[in-house]
């Protein structure tokens, strides 16, 4: 039906992620609003402020923050048809998340030998399920990404394709966003 | 609606139901989509009510002994969490399905293989919440399923699980479905068809997709912790370790106060487009009807601790939720009396719509008032856990939602059938239902203020409430009847029912402009609108009063084929494999990490399949010129 003009004049799969983030902006503010409920009422440790290593997640905020950025660079690439370009920066968006996710990965390792796990204490569960949660949106980005290059390498990604690039790409901050929210409650309000 | 048109007469179209099980499994049409969701949710119809009716058997008299206390509260919990997730909210889903496209001029929805997923999703998790029975252990937690009632340590066995997992499974089609009809109802009107030209079911059903947007995130979060909790010993609700069980009242009730809304408001929209067809006048102060239900929606989101005044919130909180609750009384009343101003001096025809269309306004109005009651905190702690807010809750969703719901299943059953359902067992139907309804619920508000608790499985004789009690157990079993009246005039309709014409009520809006059961591709031309009533406009011209005019022409407004090439989207079994992969997913975790896993892989494949299928691809259905 994407053929056909809209009432609008935007197209359906575009005003479909909107309308999706909308609703994810209710899924991560029940998550977000839980962890805030829970501040300071685990009975063990560790603490946030035992255990919260801020300067690592720094550098991987400004990771995920340089990805967004490639984002765009990957959509004007694809609108204007630079196909060289278009797989550099998709490239760059997946490397950056891989990055993110890798950072995730080694934090949430230290913390499981610090003796902070799902199950220790509240703080544990609500940050773990919290950014665990986030770096699962964040891994469908990066397999999303992968597709739209593979594409791109096949040949299938003009700019008559660029929708599906700003659809993704739509997600891809926002996912980005979330993560801000998630730095500034959870690592520097503490 | 463009009046140059040339008018045909109705055309026997082949049918657009015809075709074996796969064409049903693979189908992307809106309107067989819509019947699916209308067939199931009827079908489970009939679960709940008898779950309800072996609960009400119970109750007849004091010390019951024809199910024990695990079973009742077994029946308990089924009956509603069936009747709210696998009746009514499917049964309007199949009203959206069906009449949103062609109340708004469109060809199907904005994403028709999206809308096939939504509806396998739902029916898959359905199945997955009664595979419960076949395990014996169905979930026993309440509808609500309150922490710590469905905690690991209290309630061990597997029922919580089916529970908690198939309504995530469902939640994600809800989701799914929502996105699809905002799209729609936002983007795909057909030229004209201004925000406020909109019919008011449309309207009613915007507001519903927004509702079920923003309300299930908060009831997936709460699952999410629940599962974790279940599956991986996390303490989310578990008080010995910090955590409070009122963290999952919350987000139950953000979501669940919304759900309220999500179930009245299609019934609210019901009565709206069927008040005017029979009173032959417009919607008194339609604007007035439309800013009212948006209030609504907006107003319940900021309401649901009303549910909680019990818990001990403090007065702050309790003040707060208590005003917000008294609010929403306004929209609602102004909708009330909107209707009544419709009805007052028109040309009333009555038929069985209108009944079922009056008798959820006059119930309602009844649930409506004691829902203001319980919206004082003194007098909600009275109230609360007592059988006072089991007949409202019921004057609500059974004298709102359900007759609501059948005046649109008797408006519109013509134009998906094609048959006229029989009048004088349709009035039976309602007459038998109204009869029942209040006997059965009208008495729980005097078992409620004698004392009488929800949810117990039997009371004692000196008590005094077996009058009552069976009083309302009679009046359920009139229910059944009414209902297997209705059962029967549906079968007799589909067997030998009169022919339905396009247009059998003289209605106003654009789904009556063409034969029924609607050609495949609804409209063979785009419609213009230049009216919130068009087809009235088309056949009575400018007028507000169109009882002093006669109808220029009985036929469609719709030409007999398209004028232009039409491409239809494809079939696709993608979307139900893609459902049937998720509901494996969550099943899977009651059978191991092996099942889930291979379960997503499916599902990752089906969704790749799918969004690598064109839509419109090679033998996809064509109709019109150069077809």
């Amino acid at each position: 039906m994407e053929s056909h003009a809209t009432t609008f004049g935007v197209s359906n799969r575009k005003l479909a992620m909107w309308v999706f983030i909308g609703s994810e902006c209710m899924f991560f503010g029940s998550l977000i609003a839980t962890y805030l409920a829970y501040e300071g009422k685990s009975l063990v440790g560790p603490t946030p402020e035992e255990i919260l290593n801020i300067p690592l997640t720094s550098v991987s905020t400004f990771i995920l923050l340089m990805s967004s950025l490639s984002m765009v660079l990957a959509l004007d690439a694809v609108q204007h048809d630079n196909r060289r370009l278009a797989r550099i920066w998709l490239g760059g968006v997946i490397v950056l998340g891989a990055l993110f996710l890798g950072g995730q990965v080694y934090e949430f390792a230290e913390f499981y030998h610090h003796g902070l796990t799902l199950q220790r204490n509240l703080f544990g569960a609500t940050f773990f399920v919290l950014t665990g949660f986030h770096g699962a949106h964040v891994t469908v980005g990066v397999i999303w990404m992968i597709t739209l290059l593979v594409m791109s390498l096949r040949g299938d990604l003009g700019p008559e394709r660029a929708m599906d690039v700003e659809v993704a790409g739509l997600y891809w901050h926002f996912v980005d966003v979330v993560w801000i929210v998630i730095f500034t409650v959870v690592y520097l309000i503490q | 609606m463009n009046p140059s048109t040339a008018t045909t007469s109705p055309q026997a179209h082949e049918s657009i139901y015809a075709g074996g099980l796969k064409s049903w499994l693979t189908t992307v049409d809106h309107k067989r989509i819509g019947v699916l969701y209308g067939v199931t949710a009827l079908i489970y119809f009939v679960v709940g009510g008898v779950e309800a009716l072996i609960i009400r058997v119970q109750l007849a008299s004091a010390d019951g002994t024809v199910v024990g206390a695990d079973t009742f509260n077994q029946l308990f919990t089924m009956h509603g969490t069936t009747m709210v997730f696998l009746v009514l909210m499917p049964l309007s889903a199949a009203l959206f399905n069906y009449l949103i496209p062609l109340m708004i001029g469109a060809r199907d929805v904005a994403f028709p293989r999206l809308n096939a997923f939504s509806f396998w999703t739902f029916f898959f998790g359905s199945i997955l919440l009664n595979l419960s029975f076949f395990i014996g252990d169905p979930p026993d937690a309440g509808w609500f399923g309150y922490a710590n009632l469905t905690s690991k340590q209290y309630n061990p066995g597997m029922g919580i699980d089916f529970w908690l997992l198939s309504l995530q499974v469902m939640g994600v089609a809800s989701i799914a479905s929502a996105i699809n009809f905002t799209v729609t109802i936002l983007n795909m009107r057909a030229p004209g068809m201004s925000l406020m030209r909109m019919p008011l079911f449309v309207w009613m059903a915007l507001v519903v997709q927004v509702l079920m947007l923003l309300a299930f995130p908060p009831i997936t979060v709460a699952f999410i912790f629940l599962l974790f909790d279940r599956f991986f010993g996390t303490h989310f609700y578990i008080p010995d370790a910090g955590g409070t069980p009122i963290l999952w009242q919350h987000l139950f009730w953000i979501f669940g106060h919304p759900e309220v809304y999500i179930l009245i408001l299609p019934s609210f929209g019901v009565v709206s487009e069927v008040l005017p067809t029979f009173a032959r006048k417009p919607l008194f102060g339609a604007p007035f009807v439309i800013f009212s239900g948006i209030l609504i929606g907006f107003l319940g989101f900021g309401v649901w601790s009303h549910h909680m005044f019990t818990t001990g919130l403090g007065a702050v909180a309790d003040t707060a939720f208590s005003l917000a609750t008294m609010l929403i009384a306004i929209p609602t009343a102004v909708k009330i009396f909107n209707w009544i101003a419709t009805l007052w001096g028109g040309h009333i025809r009555f038929q069985t719509p209108l009944y079922f269309a009056v008798g959820m306004v006059s119930l309602f109005i009844i649930g409506g008032l004691s829902g203001v009651m319980h919206a004082s905190p003194p007098v909600d702690i009275q109230q609360h856990d007592s059988y006072f807010v089991v007949a409202h809750l019921h004057y609500v969703f059974f004298g709102g939602t359900v007759f609501g719901l059948f005046g649109g299943i008797y408006y519109w059953w013509p134009k998906i059938t094609g048959r006229m359902l029989g009048e004088g067992l349709g009035k039976l139907h309602f007459w038998l239902m109204l009869i029942g309804m209040n006997l059965t619920f009208f008495p729980m508000h005097f078992l409620g203020m004698d004392g009488m608790p929800r949810r117990i499985y039997t009371y004692a004789a000196d008590l005094g409430w077996d009058q009552w009690n069976l009083i309302a157990t009679i009046g359920a079993f009139v229910i059944a009847v009414s209902v297997l009246v209705f059962y029967v005039n549906a079968l007799k309709s589909l067997r030998s029912g009169a022919e339905a014409s396009g247009d059998p009520w003289d209605a106003a809006t654009l789904e009556w402009t063409m034969s029924s059961p609607p050609p495949e591709y609804n409209f063979a031309e785009v419609p213009r609108v230049n009216s919130a009533r068009p087809y009235w406009l088309h056949k009575y011209g400018p007028t507000r009063d169109i009882s002093t005019r006669t109808r220029a022409d009985g036929t469609p407004a719709q030409p007999e084929h398209p004028t232009e090439r039409v491409d239809l989207p494809s079939p696709s079994g993608w979307p139900i494999l893609a459902a049937l992969a998720l509901t494996g997913v969550a099943g899977g975790a009651l059978v191991g990490l092996p099942a889930v896993l291979l379960a997503g892989a499916v599902l990752v494949f089906a969704v790749y399949r799918w969004a690598f299928q064109p839509l419109e691809r090679v033998g996809h259905p064509t109709f019109g010129p150069d077809s």
